[in-house]
């Protein structure tokens, strides 16, 4: 081995001034595990106070104040970095045969911009906090909030930086570093959805910072943009709001959509049925998912005939997300099937993501959303798919892995059993959602009717055991640091350039430059399995 | 309302509810139609195709056009049968029946106000009666909140500047929980109201003992005069008001607007917004002596306002 | 990213690779500021379309004329920044003369403030009504911070040119390097002229 691994050279300048894009995906991990606990304290306060209907544990003021940091944390300071940033900048690079991301410093300055934006962020919100929502709903955040609401959409409006240049890092790197012979349709599926989200993250984002500098404007100076007395409108705010925040969503599941077609083409050792179908499901998700923002308004004022094209539309973007299920079910037929920690992830987000997808189109029927909308009908909609589906796509990818980022392998017994926890956590957890919501309980309230305690209950017990699957990663994975059996070059017999390369990877991520002749997940017996 | 254990379903108030239901529910099978085989392949490759167990793994199959044509189109025209019938249950829920009973709404941080016709006014509570449809006008005097009648089934946004609508029919006696669905604040969950749905027998006798001694517009009519809206607008010096409402007003920059609820609240609050063809902008706002109720009172009056016939 | 010695940066292989992934970079980057100031500009159209009263009465106070002379400098310094790239003799000439025009802009945007301050119409600077409609000093405010986004935006360009000119000036630079720089900090020149080239109707022209 000539090259030494990435994790040699030590200290803290070697790690803060790197330009190595496995080094920032570490850097990126430490941080958003940060902020996914500061997060997820918000949410165990929400559940501990919705076990009694009577507000007793917080002030009203405190709990609005919780499920706004709550939401802001999550959103922007966990789900969207979160894969992109973590396993699109390690993986990318390594997935296509380069060496590196087309702009190493870049990347390093992503990184400070979301670390920056988020302590900014995390400390308004600590010091007095926000009680607008993470939705910023105008003209109650411009006109009837306190003054920290600058502060947080300063933060918010820094870490967006950090979604536009990884964004634009990812797409170059794989438009321009691709090595010799990987063709479009050669790419890991992984990297299409990887390539599809920062389309997303360039195009949407844009649109938000601009919303957060008119509702400071209109916080500080009132310029009457979103004030109705001033002749502005408060349903532009919606609509600007959303036309970013939509996209947004697409951010948080397409790159865990990425993973579960790896996941699932390394457990089965099989390639993805359907390739094609599947590639092109996340293009045509990136691009219809700019068309369906208005479905968060069917009963915001917005025009009938409006609705029911966003309805329709809503329909439409749904088709490549099941092409994708569909897809991913049939992979398994005539495979060759590892049951490992990784794949029981990619299975719980394909289940996870079924209920949150279908309950999705529910919302989307418009005189269902007259009913659900504002209820926890759709809080338990969105957490299928971003906390069911979408963290444990990032489970998954830990999970798989973890054993190339770090050189160890990890307990199987205890990866698994973290999935299963969660999948029963999470369907506790939210599953009785569903049906408060279709009761007639509307989020964010602080106290409610009786009637809805013993749902409220099971569904906090639930997030007592999702509570404990989240923290037990946190034992064996970085137990496995100090006690886990180093890993070989390929522990799960999978395909792709990442599984050639040592565990953990050398510093230029190849021994010699890499040309490729084989297509993806190439499970056939004359394939290559040579170190590169 | 508080009396049970464990509810699963919320009560149906409406027709419209029982429909909404069961959309819902053939939804719901449609969706278990298209998902349930998913989970069932899932299981058998998963139980059949497991390492170390042999199968017949020949002849993998990459891709299979038919197959993807099946899965995209079929749930596509599926999920399109039940788009239309929705579409079609959403545009009854939006438009109100003529002879609908009207009731204004306004709500402010954290309460609800209503105003009937007859002058009568609740405070987080409504009295309506069964059988009749009623239209609620709805309007803000701060932030958005979101009016919310689960054992109907229906919601919609409460604006400030703007008037929203509402209307149902509820079928069956009984007091229905009311909720505010557009977190508004301090105390959003506190902002609860009861709607009181009676028989018809029982609805006259609640509107003869909770009366005032005058109706809406007669309520607006007082304002009209202790505000002096005549001196100007019954002088010439400002556009007449007798048969205003929905009349086709042409305004300075040439456009035509109808003179709705909409057109007469900015007129009253945003003089400026649209004036009137013809004559200066002379009208001072009243936004700082008239809320939004005394609006709804005056736009009552105005409504009332017959042609004049000299 | 630039190295100041003949080999690419890492993680490319030859020249021309970087170059197009630096285009590329720049181009995505330009889109994401098109889609700011895009959103912007609808929602400057979405007043105008709803106020066509209140925003022609606030038209017919800004100082087109001010605004169109900044509009043949910004469209001068293009053409500069053009020449900049096509004669590569006059290279530092051509840059110099593009900031020039740059800071000119910014001078006259701030004397144009500054009679707007005066006028009392600027949000902060005012507490009463110069207006008719309040829809105009609605419209006054989005000019007021569309100019000011737009005008931080050429702000930055000029830093970048000037940076680049005194790399040229100093001799730090290879040909294809300097090439490379002058090419991505004309294209966001170009971007920042093209803004503005849609800004001056939307905010001046149209109804006036």
């Amino acid at each position: 081995m000539s090259q030494p691994s990435y994790l040699h050279a030590q200290g803290l300048r070697s790690w803060l001034l790197t330009r190595d894009h496995k080094r920032i995906a570490v850097l990126y991990m430490l941080t958003v595990t940060f902020f996914f606990f500061a997060g997820g304290l918000a949410a165990s306060l929400i559940r501990i106070e919705l076990v009694t209907p009577e507000g007793d544990l917080l002030t009203a003021d405190g709990y609005n104040r919780a499920f706004t940091l709550h939401g802001v944390i999550m959103v922007w300071f966990f789900l969207i970095p979160s894969i992109p940033s973590v396993f699109g900048n390690f993986l990318v690079p390594i997935m296509i045969g380069a060496k590196d991301m087309a702009f190493p410093r870049l990347n390093l300055f992503s990184w400070y911009m979301l670390l920056g934006g988020g302590l900014f962020t995390l400390l308004a919100l600590l010091l007095g906090g926000v009680d607008t929502g993470w939705t910023f709903y105008t003209p109650l955040s411009t006109m009837f909030s306190n003054g920290h609401v600058l502060a947080v959409i300063c933060g918010v409006f820094i870490a967006g930086f950090s979604s536009i240049f990884t964004g634009v890092n990812i797409i170059a790197t794989v438009h321009t570093l691709r090595a010799p012979g990987m063709t479009w349709m050669r790419l890991p599926l992984f990297i299409w959805s990887m390539y599809a989200t920062s389309i997303i993250l360039v195009l949407a984002t844009p649109v938000l910072a601009i919303t957060l500098v008119l509702v400071a404007a209109e916080h500080l100076f009132n310029i009457g943009v979103f004030d109705p007395k001033l002749g502005g409108d408060p349903l532009l705010f919606q609509h600007l709001f959303w036309f970013y925040s939509h996209p947004a969503v697409y951010i948080m599941i397409l790159p865990a959509m990425g993973v579960v077609s790896e996941l699932i083409t390394a457990a089965g050792h099989k390639r993805i049925f359907g390739y094609r179908f599947v590639a092109w499901s996340s293009v045509a998700i990136a691009v219809i998912g700019f068309l369906v923002w208005g479905h968060h308004m069917f009963v915001a004022g917005q025009s009938m005939y409006a609705s029911l094209v966003f309805s329709l539309l809503s329909f439409l973007v749904a088709i490549p997300s099941a092409i994708k299920a569909y897809n991913w079910s049939a992979t398994l037929y005539k495979s060759d099937l590892t049951l490992h920690a990784p794949f029981l992830f990619a299975l719980t987000f394909i289940g996870l993501f079924i209920v949150g997808g279908v309950t999705g189109l529910f919302l989307a029927l418009l005189a269902a959303d007259l009913h659900a909308h504002d209820t926890y009908f759709v809080v338990a909609h969105f957490h299928y798919i971003m906390v069911g589906a979408a963290v444990a796509g990032y489970f998954g990818a830990l999970h798989f892995w973890w054993p190339k980022i770090t050189g160890r392998l990890y307990s199987q017994l205890w990866g698994k059993i973290t999935a299963i926890l969660i999948f029963c956590g999470f369907n506790l957890t939210f599953f009785p959602q569903f049906l408060l919501g279709y009761l007639g309980m509307p989020r964010r309230y602080h106290s409610y009717d009786p009637d809805f305690q013993f749902l409220n209950v099971m569904s906090s017990a639930g997030a007592s055991i999702l509570a404990v699957a989240y923290v037990l990663p946190f034992f064996y994975l970085l137990g496995s640091l100090r006690w886990g059996e180093r890993a070989p070059i390929n522990p799960w017999e999978a395909a792709g350039l990442e599984w050639r390369v040592a565990s953990p990877p050398p510093l230029h991520n190849f021994e010699a430059p890499v040309t490729v002749d084989f297509e993806a997940y190439d499970y056939s017996p004359e394939a290559r399995r040579d170190p590169l | 309302m508080n009396e049970h254990f464990l509810r699963l379903w919320p009560a149906q108030a409406s027709d419209y509810a029982v429909s909404v239901d069961w959309l819902v529910i053939g939804f719901t099978a449609m969706m278990a139609l298209f998902v349930v085989p998913v989970f069932v392949a899932l299981w058998v490759f998963i139980w059949r195709y497991r390492r170390g167990r042999p199968a017949d793994r020949d002849h993998r199959p990459q891709s299979n056009l038919p197959i993807e044509l099946a899965w995209i189109i079929l749930p596509f025209i599926g999920s399109l049968v039940v788009f239309l019938l929705s579409a079609r249950l959403f545009f009854i829920a939006r438009t109100p029946p003529e002879d609908a009973l009207e009731v204004q709404v306004s709500a402010r941080q954290w309460m609800w106000k209503f105003q009937h016709q007859g002058g009568q006014r609740e405070i987080n509570t409504l009295h309506v009666p069964a059988r009749r449809p009623v239209k609620l006008t709805m309007i803000s005097e701060d932030v958005i909140h979101s009016l919310f009648f689960p054992s109907l089934r229906i919601k919609q946004d409460v604006l400030p500047g703007r008037y929203s609508m509402l209307w149902f029919q509820a079928e069956h006696s009984g007091t229905y929980e009311v909720y505010c669905a557009e977190y508004c604040g301090t105390d959003h969950a506190a902002m609860l109201a009861r709607l009181v749905v009676l028989n018809p027998a029982d609805y006259e006798h609640w509107l003869a003992d909770n009366g005032s001694s005058a109706d809406l517009a007669r309520q607006g009519e007082t304002l009209y005069r202790q505000y002096g809206c005549a001196s100007c607008h019954d002088s010439g010096n400002a556009p007449p008001l007798a048969g205003v409402f929905n009349r086709s007003v042409q305004l300075a920059d040439g456009s035509q607007v109808k003179a709705d609820e909409a057109y007469l609240r900015d007129s009253i609050l945003l003089p400026q917004k649209q004036l009137v063809a013809g004559y200066l902008p002379i009208m001072p706002t009243y936004s700082n002596l008239l809320d939004e109720e005394a609006v709804q009172r005056l736009v009552a009056y105005l409504r009332e306002l017959p042609e004049k016939h000299q | 990213m630039i190295r100041s010695d003949e080999r690419p940066a890492e993680p490319f292989v030859a020249w021309a690779q970087q170059r197009e992934a630096a285009r590329l970079g720049m181009w995505l980057f330009l889109a994401s500021e098109a889609m700011m100031f895009g959103s912007l500009i609808m929602v400057a159209w979405f007043f105008r379309l709803r106020y066509p009263d209140g925003v022609a009465e606030a038209v017919a106070g800004l100082h087109y004329l001010l605004a169109t002379g900044n509009t043949v400098l910004l469209l001068t310094s293009s053409l500069l920044m053009t020449l900049a790239a096509s004669e590569p003799r006059r290279v530092r000439r051509c840059l110099l003369g593009a900031a020039v025009l740059g800071v000119l802009f910014l001078f006259c945007k701030g004397v144009e403030y500054g009679l707007e301050i005066h006028e009392g119409v600027l949000p902060g600077f005012t507490d009463h009504s110069t207006w008719q409609a309040p829809s105009a000093q609605l419209f006054m405010n989005l000019y007021f911070i569309a100019t000011a986004l737009h005008g931080l935006h050429v702000l930055i360009a000029v830093g970048l040119v000037l940076w680049l000119y005194s790399a040229l000036k100093r001799r730090r630079l290879a040909p294809h390097q300097a090439a490379m720089r002058l090419e991505m900090i004309s294209l966001y020149w170009h971007l920042v002229d093209g803004i503005w080239i849609l800004l001056f109707p939307t905010l001046y022209l149209v109804g006036r």
